[in-house]
């Protein structure tokens, strides 16, 4: 053998062992392999349309999480004037960053104003009114606080997440106030998304006793106090029922005094509750509060819906409370784990859910192998019956083609997708081209009456620069897609770009070395193709 | 073995004919495009927006049946499609609703309460706001656009303009074309087919390439033989190589097609017909194109030579 043929002969060898040492883990064979083998080698990632799973669009509905903190402030606000024992009636949110402090008769503005500006670096002036100071947030705060609800909305269902328990899940943040969760092969989908899209703001509010019902019902509110439901849904009857409440409207304390929640039992009714426990600040307040309103009833509200309104018996010092309602074990645990985790500072709305049952999935692997087979199967006979031996040779090159295409992309950690299996299919039929292309010329030149060798090599030679264009201008599509396209799309253009690439390998090198082997090994009087 | 001897088609001679079957499909692809643009075509939900349900019953169940259940009640009308298996059910439903989460869930319970005997489980489903299909719109016409450019620069680096424009003008005929038989065949257009059609748009121009090459090659050894000449015999020399090729495709989309589940189909049937049209268009069209354009060129102002 000639030195240049066997330096081709060992550089198609060894790109052929190391794509098969690459993508066997990935192989339902790779269970049984060396574990130093197959831990240290990546491997081809399943899309979740193959492997069964929920893919989310979230956008964080930033500007709601404004709004919130207009509303936090004001209420930060109305504690700092107490305290500096300022004459007003009330601080309210007039708009989603203005705030509103109705002053006593006879107080000035211009103090209360001071004091609200030294302290509170995010609120600006709003000017003046009769008998009311106005104010509103600064702009430079209103976008962090837009960034910040992005983030941290990402951080919480994060955690979430975490404590619900899946497999390599995705939360990515995407754009301004998008976010993006990947859950593979996730059980119950329906669960998740009550998880990922409650946004748990948990208040509690003193029921306002004075106030009737009936009267609220009509319209008749009275100030400072609003409306709010009991929502519940018997799941063994089918029963829906709606208990309105009227509360006073101040918020005593939020989920942020939340330290820990966790499921219990009641041993009496042998119902799942939620306990939870306050931190130091949280303990604290939460016994003023039992201590200052015994005998009253406190509401405790989650997303705006009022869970229960016990009675306050009396002062409760250990910082510990708890929430009933008619719970399953699941709902309690993941109510539990949605107040450790802490409530979204927005409401997020789903743009897009894409759910994949395992079923489905599985389904989608076993007919995108069926489909491969049979037509990588097609080709193969097609060519041995056209070209005969050379093209059992193209056949070689075609194995070694979807071999190495397999080993690049476990080496790139690849995700497969549906579509990237049709991609797979798709390279066999147009993979065969460049060896088409080189035979066609070959015989042509036969058919000039050239020896087999020089034809061999004319052919080769001549197709070169069509094989070339002919690969570039798929490549060129090829990267559009994959710029442009989403998740399973990319899935198709990375294995047809990875296929037109590893093919230009093979045709122009790999079938080139097996013709140079035969002809220089003996004088071919007649070629089979 | 050989499908063909040598040939010696008269391709070119044909032009007048093919150019009015070119004009035609590329007309109906136009028209297309216009009705897309009007909304009046049939988009899949991943650009307009909607809910897909794909739903296994434990049984056979009847499409009638079920399209009878998900007419009553106000919901907005539900298209049905049934696979190869008969216990399998797509409901797709196409709405600029923002909130998707609650009508996937009342069609779903609609569906379980018509077929109690015969209990369905969700297999997959598939929720696309309205933001979501404008954007992805947005980025496939965007794909469509730059590959185009990226196609004619390309072409235009490698050959002179002349091929390159008659190039682009092939497989913007392709695209168009199978995009045009898609509509008329009421099928869906849907995200998968765009990026067949991207696919086929790399396909087709390959092929023109390889047509051109020879064209190009044969030009300069010959050039004293009459352009049309040159040109259908290097047609006729790359003939095999076209035909063989274009049966290696179309037998892996084939498999696909039979195969391949229902996600795939549209994908392949696209491609099917693209490859068809793509090889039609590399001879019938591209290459008369430059036939047309040089000859006229020359007979304008005719060089020395042939004079």
């Amino acid at each position: 053998m000639k030195r240049s043929l066997q330096i081709r002969f060992g550089l198609v060898a060894f790109f052929a062992l190391a794509a098969v040492v690459l993508f066997l883990p990935s192989t339902p064979a790779g269970e049984r392999l060396p574990s130093w083998w197959r831990d240290s080698i990546p491997k081809i990632a399943l899309g979740l349309d193959l492997q069964g799973g929920m893919y989310l669009l979230l956008s964080v509905d930033v500007e709601k999480g404004v709004e919130n903190a207009t509303q936090r402030l004001a209420l930060a606000v109305t504690d700092r004037l107490k305290e500096k024992k300022f004459a007003f009636k009330t601080v309210e949110k007039t708009g989603q960053t203005t705030i509103k402090v109705l002053l006593s008769d006879g107080q000035a503005p211009d103090p209360v104003e001071k004091e609200v500006l030294d302290r509170f670096g995010e609120i600006k002036k709003g000017g003046r009114e009769e008998g009311a100071l106005l104010l509103s947030l600064d702009d430079r705060y209103i976008k962090t606080i837009r960034d910040f609800s992005a983030s941290q909305a990402l951080e919480v269902l994060r955690n979430r997440i975490d404590k619900f328990g899946v497999a390599e899940p995705l939360i990515q943040r995407q754009g301004d106030r998008e976010i993006v969760i990947q859950l593979p092969g996730l059980k119950d989908p329906k669960r998740a998304l009550d998880l990922i899209g409650k946004t748990a703001v948990l208040e509690f509010k003193l029921v306002d006793e004075k106030a009737s019902v009936e009267k609220s019902l009509k319209g008749e509110i009275p100030e400072g106090s609003e409306l709010v439901y009991q929502r519940t849904f018997d799941k063994r009857t089918g029963e829906r029922s709606e208990v309105p409440f009227v509360v006073k409207k101040p918020i005593l304390l939020t989920g942020e005094a939340v330290a820990d929640a966790r499921v219990s039992i009641d041993q009496r009714y042998n119902e799942p509750y939620v306990s939870l426990s306050f931190n130091s600040v949280g303990a604290e307040r939460f016994g003023q509060i039992t201590g200052d309103h015994t005998k009253e009833r406190l509401a405790i509200i989650l997303d705006g819906n009022v869970y229960s309104a016990p009675v306050i018996r009396e002062r409760i010092a250990g910082g510990q409370a708890q929430i009933t309602g008619r719970f399953t074990m699941d709902e309690a645990k993941d109510l539990a784990i949605v107040l450790r985790a802490g409530a979204l500072p927005a409401p997020v709305s789903i743009l897009q859910n894409v759910t994949v049952g395992p079923t489905l999935g599985a389904d989608s692997i076993q007919k995108g192998v069926k489909a491969s087979i049979v037509g990588a199967l097609l080709v193969v006979a097609f060519m041995i019956l056209y070209y005969r031996m050379s093209g059992l040779i193209a056949n070689v090159a075609l194995m070694l083609n979807v071999v190495m295409l397999m080993g690049v992309l476990a080496m790139f950690n690849a995700t497969l997708t549906l579509p990237g299996i049709a991609g797979i299919i798709l390279t066999m039929g147009m993979g065969v081209d460049s060896n088409v292309l080189i035979f066609e010329r070959i015989k042509e030149e036969l058919r000039l009456g050239k020896t087999v060798r020089a034809a061999i090599e004319a052919g080769y030679d001549r197709a070169f620069t069509t094989v070339i264009d002919s690969h570039v201008t798929t490549l060129i599509t090829a990267a559009v897609l994959f710029q442009f396209g989403s998740g399973p799309i990319k899935g198709f253009a990375v294995s047809l770009s990875a296929g037109i690439l590893i093919n230009l390998f093979t045709a122009l090198v790999g079938t080139q070395v097996v013709f140079d082997y035969i002809t220089s090994r003996r004088k071919l009087e007649k070629l089979s193709i | 073995m050989d499908i063909i001897g040598t040939t010696n088609f008269d391709f070119i001679g044909k032009r007048k004919l093919t150019f009015v079957l070119s004009s035609t499909l590329a007309m109906i692809g136009l028209f297309a495009v216009f009705q897309i643009a009007r909304g009046a075509a049939n988009l899949g939900i991943d650009f307009a927006g909607g809910v897909t349900i794909q739903l296994r019953f434990e049984k056979d169940v009847s499409i009638e049946k079920a399209r009878e259940i998900l007419k009553e009640g106000n919901l907005p009308p539900a298209d049905l499609q049934q696979f190869a298996e008969a216990n399998r059910l797509l409901v797709r439903l196409k709405t600029h609703n923002e909130d998707l989460g609650p009508l996937t869930k009342t069609l779903v319970e609609r569906l379980q309460e018509g077929f109690k005997d015969n209990k369905a489980a969700v297999e997959g489903t598939t929720e696309i706001g309205p933001s979501v299909g404008r954007r992805l719109q947005k980025d496939a016409l965007w794909a469509v656009f730059i590959s185009m450019m990226g196609i004619i620069v390309y072409i235009a680096f490698r050959f002179e303009w002349k091929f390159g424009v008659a190039a682009a003008i092939a497989t913007l005929h392709d695209v168009l074309a199978v995009l045009g038989i898609f509509f008329l065949m009421g099928r869906e257009i849907n995200l998968l087919v765009v990026t067949s059609l991207l696919t086929l748009a790399g396909y087709s121009l390959t092929d023109t390439v390889v047509v051109f090459d020879r064209i190009r090659e044969n030009l300069r050894l010959r050039a004293k033989v009459p352009l049309a000449e040159t040109v259908n015999r290097s047609i006729n020399e790359v003939l095999r190589r076209t035909i063989v090729t274009s049966s290696t495709v179309l037998l892996v989309l084939v498999a696909l097609i039979l195969f391949g589940g229902e996600v795939t189909y549209d994908f392949a049937l696209a491609l099917f017909m693209g490859v068809i049209v793509g090889t039609y268009s590399s001879i019938y069209l591209a290459s008369p194109i430059i036939v047309v354009w040089k000859v006229r060129a020359v007979e304008r102002r005719p060089a020395p030579r042939t004079a």
